[in-house]
């Protein structure tokens, strides 16, 4: 507790109104510990705006979804009129709709570019495993969010993506059908739904999300940023505790990002003003039709940001069962031969295996295909403990390393186009492919992380001045 | 430096993935869609494109979430309006409703006509914009006794709606070429045969077709065109918005090194 600090009563009215305040409130103190003594390594590159613009982002949809919510409907009968209204009768509307509409896809945009930094950078490494761990809880609430939302213009694909998806819980074994029927409240997706995702969409997923924003940004400044070096900028400490490598966020960050935040803005407000369908990826064509039950679309796509994950649901066929019967297979015999352990685990391996291909063989490829979807992203949660390189940063690693990481960008794009077209021969035989090499990126990652030489690491940050 | 390098090929293969993206959306099925002409700003095309769609299309059709009054907007008057389009005991404010019953409708065609108020916005897909599918099936209409209604359309086959501007089209017959590929016969659109002629000449028609998708583009998003000028200051702003920025933060780091 900070004691009670008197201000010489001649001190400037605005000093005057800080000390009273910072009596009774540790302002300054927080501002110091997250903005002017938060020492950030001076070398970050263009990967590090991306952080404050999911905040901004995150600002902009809160407070534009405010607005939309003081007019939009959430009746089955008067859902897709009301967002009409909003289009056309309300003063702006149409510009505070398509922010928000726009903004859930900048928002996976920035979030995705986000992720692959850490990637990149090893910044999910010790001792930042918390920080990236709230941040996939973040990406899994974000998905909730934009799934739960995109129903509610209740058009055609609204209601069909929702329809589909919802289904998918039924395949869960015993409990599926009473799951499916829980979330949709009614057997169908109906006015139960809408309201229900509603309710979800403007409170419940918001406040965690929120949370969980606060928890990731309080444990980054806790141990502080990892940079492009991945170097631990707080080894090499000056005389004044201060580490030499690190600069105070503010002002030059802060400064950094609001460049950063200007041309953001460029392209975000580019895309509002003169494209905000986005060629049917932001605004798909078929949502400006009524939602109507009994006519389904010839081709139900999600929206962009989903395509990848769904092309991993989409993948796992029964064919592609005895693919995946067979990994498995084979990954315990390794596991058997090669590993060093003790019998006893030798055997909870094998009959683990045993059980786990038993059910594989028992339960529809469908329900399967909900864990490939799921675990798509669930595995990310373990990338801390998947990764055994000896260095944390790209720069280090072994060359070929690189060409790995490309070809996990180009398979991801790949999944994501896939995931937007009606299925075909081809098509579900390169996103089987992709989707193998999705989960063997990370699962083979204790391994593959493991092997090559990697470069001799500076003691400190590379820094040419600007 | 090498690093720098890696960034670089990430972003020119995300490029080139996006870009074979695009590439890769094709039209199938059902022949090309012509090219609608835009004339969102053309007030007199708009007005004229209207006046075809209170007439013609209201009548089955509602635009449920269009107000009379928001016509004030593709410059006609209050009085204008009142006079020359409000369909009977409609008030200005009001939104366009089709004066048909929707069950006599649903008897009569087997389906509801669907509202067009957003329908431009709606029939977009990988052939073009939705004016330019309007645009096709408004001039794609033929005479064909197998229908109900004795019409059909060659971009939407077995439509449930007549040709409602036939007395202005005329009547037509779309002529096939057979050709055979892969040892398979294939008909091949070669272009359309005039039987009895309509009211307007071909080039005529075109344009009043032209016109009337015009209207329904503009009538899918009335702010259309408010929307790009608001847009311009507003990247003009941001721009130099950014120079600032840019150099503000040019200032604070020259001093790092």
């Amino acid at each position: 507790m900070a004691e009670f600090h008197e201000i010489s009563p001649n001190a400037p009215a605005g000093e005057k109104l800080l000390n009273w305040i910072d009596n009774r409130f540790p302002l300054s103190k927080l501002f110091k510990e997250h903005m002017s003594e938060y020492y950030a390594p001076k070398n970050f590159n263009i990967w590090y705006v991306f952080g404050v613009l999911s905040l901004l982002v995150l600002v902009i949809q809160i407070v534009t979804g405010i607005f939309l919510a003081m007019h939009y409907k959430p009746d089955a009968a008067l859902a897709f009129g009301s967002v009409e209204y909003i289009m056309r009768d309300v003063p702006w509307g149409w510009l505070i709709r398509y922010m928000h509409s726009t903004g859930a896809s900048a928002f996976f945009a920035v979030v995705y570019l986000h992720m692959y930094r850490g990637l990149l950078y090893g910044s999910y490494r010790k001792p930042r495993e918390l920080t990236w761990i709230f941040g996939c809880a973040i990406f899994l609430a974000l998905m909730a969010e934009a799934f739960m939302g995109y129903l509610l213009p209740w058009g055609q694909m609204s209601y069909w993506g929702a329809q589909v998806i919802v289904n998918l819980f039924s395949a869960i074994p015993f409990i599926g059908p009473d799951l499916a029927l829980l979330i949709r409240g009614d057997f169908v997706v109906g006015d139960a739904t809408l309201n229900r995702f509603f309710s979800f969409h403007v409170i419940a997923v918001p406040l965690v999300l929120l949370g969980l924003v606060v928890a990731h940004i309080i444990a980054l400044h806790e141990v502080g940023s990892n940079n492009p070096d991945g170097i631990e900028i707080k080894a090499t400490k000056g005389a004044n505790g201060i580490p030499l490598d690190g600069i105070p966020f503010h002002p030059y960050y802060s400064v950094h990002d609001m460049f950063a935040v200007c041309v953001f803005l460029m392209v975000f407000t580019a895309i509002i003003f003169f494209a905000p369908e986005m060629g049917g990826y932001f605004l798909e064509y078929n949502n400006f039709i009524p939602a109507n039950p009994f006519q389904t679309p010839l081709h139900i796509a999600p929206v962009w940001y989903f395509t990848p994950f769904y092309t991993l649901l989409r993948a796992v066929t029964s064919e592609m069962m005895y693919a995946l019967i067979a990994c498995v297979v084979v990954g315990a015999v390794l596991a058997v031969a090669r590993g060093k352990m003790p019998s006893l685990f030798k055997g909870l391996i094998v009959g683990g295996a045993l059980v786990v291909v038993a059910m594989m063989l028992s339960i529809d490829a469908k329900f399967w295909g909900v864990v490939s979807m799921g675990g798509g992203v669930v595995i990310l949660f373990f990338l801390p403990w998947l990764d055994n390189c000896a260095v944390k940063s790209i720069r280090y690693r072994p060359s070929w390393h690189k060409y790995l990481y490309a070809i996990f960008v180009i398979n991801f794009l790949v999944l994501g186009y896939l995931g937007t077209q009606p299925p075909s021969a081809i098509g579900g035989r390169v996103s089987q492919a992709g989707t193998l090499f999705y989960f063997g990126f990370f699962i083979l990652m204790p391994w593959w992380s493991r092997l090559g030489t990697p470069k001799p690491v500076p003691d400190r940050v590379t820094f040419s001045a600007h | 430096m090498k690093t720098i390098g890696f960034t670089q090929k990430c972003i020119l293969g995300l490029m080139l993935a996006l870009g074979l993206a695009a590439g890769a959306q094709a039209n199938i099925g059902g022949p090309a869609w012509d090219k609608a002409p835009s004339r969102t700003n053309d007030m007199a095309a708009l007005q004229n494109g209207a006046k075809l769609f209170v007439n013609y299309c209201l009548n089955c059709h509602s635009a449920a979430f269009m107000r009379f009054n928001r016509l004030q907007d593709i410059g006609l008057t209050e009085e204008q309006i009142k006079s020359n389009l409000l369909v009977t005991n409609s008030k200005i404010g009001d939104t366009m409703r089709s004066a048909i019953d929707p069950q006599q409708a649903k008897a009569w065609f087997g389906v509801n006509p669907p509202d067009l108020t957003v329908i431009a916005r709606s029939r977009a897909g990988a052939g073009g914009t939705g004016a330019d599918y309007l645009y096709t099936y408004m001039r794609s209409f033929y005479k064909d006794e197998a229908r109900p209604t004795g019409w059909n359309n060659l971009v939407f086959p077995n439509v449930a709606m007549p040709h409602v501007l036939w007395q202005l089209q005329g009547e037509r017959r779309p002529v096939f070429e057979e050709l055979k590929a892969h040892d398979e016969v294939v008909h091949v659109f070669k272009g359309w045969e005039q039987l009895s002629p309509g009211s307007m000449t071909t080039q005529q028609y075109d344009q009043a077709a032209g016109d009337l998708v015009n209207y329904l583009q503009w009538m899918a998003e009335p702010i259309q065109n408010t929307r790009v000028r608001v847009g311009v200051w507003v990247l003009l702003f941001l721009g130099v918005l950014t120079l600032f920025a840019w150099r503000l933060n040019a200032a604070y780091w020259k001093d790092v090194k």
